[in-house]
């Protein structure tokens, strides 16, 4: 397959058109801005025929999504961070209707406004809390372009599979830089309609003969009748609990004879990737964890770990506080020490700041 | 015999959940009638505001999207770009739709986009326990304005006809009532158009009822109506505003 150089966001926003994206609505809100400007230019082209929605907000965006998803056409949208946090209301909505969406989270710095500068600081928001009522999602976090690609075409595969909406954590990093990437396959027309047909079973465009009139509404499943909503809510936990089974993913890099495991996620983790290479070149014995998707969290990753021959885990990530090292903590129980490297506010992690960290953390070779 | 008059049959036999004497329920019958003469009961999405307006799914026997509070209008945008040929509709009150879902409101009339909306302006927030709406009367007691709406304190009654008919994008903008048969019929009407201006394709259009509540309003059914009368339709005027 052909390699072509581009930048994270129109990459990202081209992998979903070829997934078989056919509506999206956002709101400007850098640094995602190329997401959504892409589309409004892609869309129109004949080879998609898709809808381009810009919303009069990012509350609005969602709804808009939340419309699109209960027709059952594939649909997404984008944002950062703080734009996010004003589509959360809706986003419960969306996982309370059981609907197939991608959600897609360029972050930023934070709290509130922040910084435009790349971030990790909604790790919480989008593994945990990303609205309320207490729902979970699939969550992607891409370390490379690439990744970022074939995660997006993955997703809405997944979003469809499992009705409910599929989240891609990823950051102004990964967004704003540009690499060679292999786009996948345009999904076949055919393919779509065929989806969209079988999504008639409970779409809401009209009753169009069925037996029954079709509802879409916060605790109710698609094509169901409405169940008691703690029959809703235990059904669809334990679809969240068969993920811990069916949708755990991670890396481990060379972590075989490892004595320091370095454990990051996203853009940190490239970063962290040299600094083991780095690490390796002069004698230590290091490796990494990376989840791939933060949720469901790899637990299996760490609990696979020979805790007697560990010096330490060295968790690193752009947030301060930090939050992807609370579930590394969790499931790592004080079998070893801990140590932390971070940057935040729309700081960039230094390999450098790594290699130090791990060092102190690993003692005498 | 001739039947000249019969339950429509979108809405379901099943008790619609509004209070005793609520004209949501005229305007729900109106719709469904409306919809049936045109044919569209089997090509139709009608997108429900939260607020009183969420007892509908129990009683129409239509496809429907039950929406945020005050997101309808995007909701209905999007599901009638993506499916042109679904008869898209809004169903909403005045706190979902003339407050905390403005922006929607305006935004998706200044698009112009082909979805009709139905606003039921009742002057306050039913389903909560008649809070203050936007649409609330000056110095009408609410839970929430014991002492009265007062101007200096919660603005003035907010006009929605009049406001969207500051825009250039809608084709269809009148304000109705159904506290008389006269005016069911008038009201129906307006429906009717309405609807029609969506399947010629010509853009947003919104019909408004003033309605009643009359549980927050603390008045029997019969006196709710005087009170529309009296009190209502001074404030908001009935009548086409725009028809093009
Ligand atoms: C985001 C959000 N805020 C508040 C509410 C609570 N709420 C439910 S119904 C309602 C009032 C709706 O009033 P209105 O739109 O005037 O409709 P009515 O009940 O009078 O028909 C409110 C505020 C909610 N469901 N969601």
């Amino acid at each position: 397959m052909e390699k072509v150089f581009m930048k994270g966001n129109e990459a990202i926003a081209e992998a979903a058109i070829r997934a078989g994206c056919r509506f999206f609505a956002g709101y400007p809100i850098t640094p995602q801005n190329e997401i959504p400007e892409y589309m409004s230019r892609r869309m129109p082209q004949p080879d998609v025929r898709g809808i381009y929605l810009q919303g009069e907000s990012e509350t609005a965006s969602a709804a808009m999504l939340y419309g699109a998803g209960a027709t059952g056409i594939r649909a997404m949208t984008s944002s950062s961070s703080c734009g996010i946090a004003l589509m959360s209301e809706v986003i419960a909505w969306m996982a309370g209707a059981c609907l197939p969406v991608v959600i897609c989270n360029m972050a930023r710095g934070g709290p509130g406004i922040g910084s435009i500068q790349p971030s990790q600081q909604d790790y919480f928001m989008a593994t945990k809390a990303s609205g309320n009522g207490g729902f979970r999602m699939l969550v992607f976090a891409p370390s490379t372009i690439q990744e970022a690609v074939d995660m997006m075409y993955r997703a809405f595969d997944l979003a469809q599979k499992y009705m409910n909406p599929v989240y891609i954590l990823s950051d102004g990093f990964t967004g704003a830089m540009m690499e060679p990437v292999v786009l996948p396959e345009m999904r076949s027309e055919e393919f779509l309609a065929a989806e969209r047909k079988k999504n008639e079973a409970w779409a809401a465009t009209g009753r169009k003969g069925a037996a029954r009139s079709h509802q879409i509404g916060a605790g109710q499943r698609p094509g169901f009748p409405r169940a008691p909503l703690e029959q809703k809510n235990k059904a669809d936990w334990e679809m969240y609990e068969s993920w811990k089974v069916n949708e755990v993913e991670y890396e481990n890099y060379k972590i075989e004879d490892a004595e320091l495991i370095i454990t990051s996620y996203g853009v940190s983790a490239r970063i962290a990737r040299s600094a083991v290479d780095m690490l390796r070149k002069e004698g230590y014995k290091v490796g990494m964890i990376r989840p791939i998707k933060v949720h469901p969290f790899p637990e299996i990753a760490y609990e696979q770990l020979d805790y007697n021959k560990l010096r330490g885990i060295l968790s690193v990530e752009m947030s301060i506080p930090p939050l992807f090292y609370y579930d590394v903590e969790a499931v790592v129980r004080k079998r070893t020490p801990i140590a932390t490297c971070l940057r935040s506010g729309g700081e960039i992690i230094e390999r450098s700041a790594i290699i130090e960290a791990a060092k102190k953390l690993y003692g005498d070779k | 015999m001739e039947k000249i008059y019969s339950r429509p049959i979108g809405l379901k036999k099943s008790i619609n959940g509004y209070c005793p004497g609520c004209l949501h329920s005229a305007a729900g019958k109106l719709i469904m009638s409306v919809l049936e003469e045109f044919d569209l009961l089997e090509r139709c999405t009608q997108v429900d505001g939260v607020g009183c307006s969420a007892n509908n799914h129990t009683s129409m026997d239509v496809d429907s999207i039950g929406s945020p509070h005050g997101r309808p209008c995007a909701v209905a945008s999007a599901v009638k770009r993506i499916s042109p040929e679904t008869v898209v509709y809004t169903y909403q009150g005045d706190g979902d739709l003339a407050s905390i879902g403005l922006a929607e409101t305006m935004m998706a009339a200044n698009r112009g986009d082909n979805i009709t909306v139905f606003f039921i302006n009742n002057a306050n927030y039913g389903m909560t326990g008649g809070q203050m709406a936007p649409t609330t009367l000056m110095d009408m007691k609410t839970s929430t304005t014991p002492y009265g709406r007062h101007a200096q304190e919660h603005g003035y009654p907010m006009h929605m006809c009049e406001v969207l008919n500051a825009l250039t994008a809608p084709s269809y903008i009148a304000r109705v009532t159904c506290i008389d048969a006269a005016n069911v019929r008038k009201a129906r009407a307006a429906v009717k158009e309405a609807f029609q201006h969506q399947l010629d394709g010509k853009g947003f259009s919104f019909v408004e009822f003033v309605s009643n509540c009359p549980t927050n309003w603390g008045l029997s059914p019969i006196e709710s109506l005087k009170f529309i009368k009296e009190k209502m339709l001074p404030e908001y005027p009935l009548g086409e505003f725009r028809n093009r």
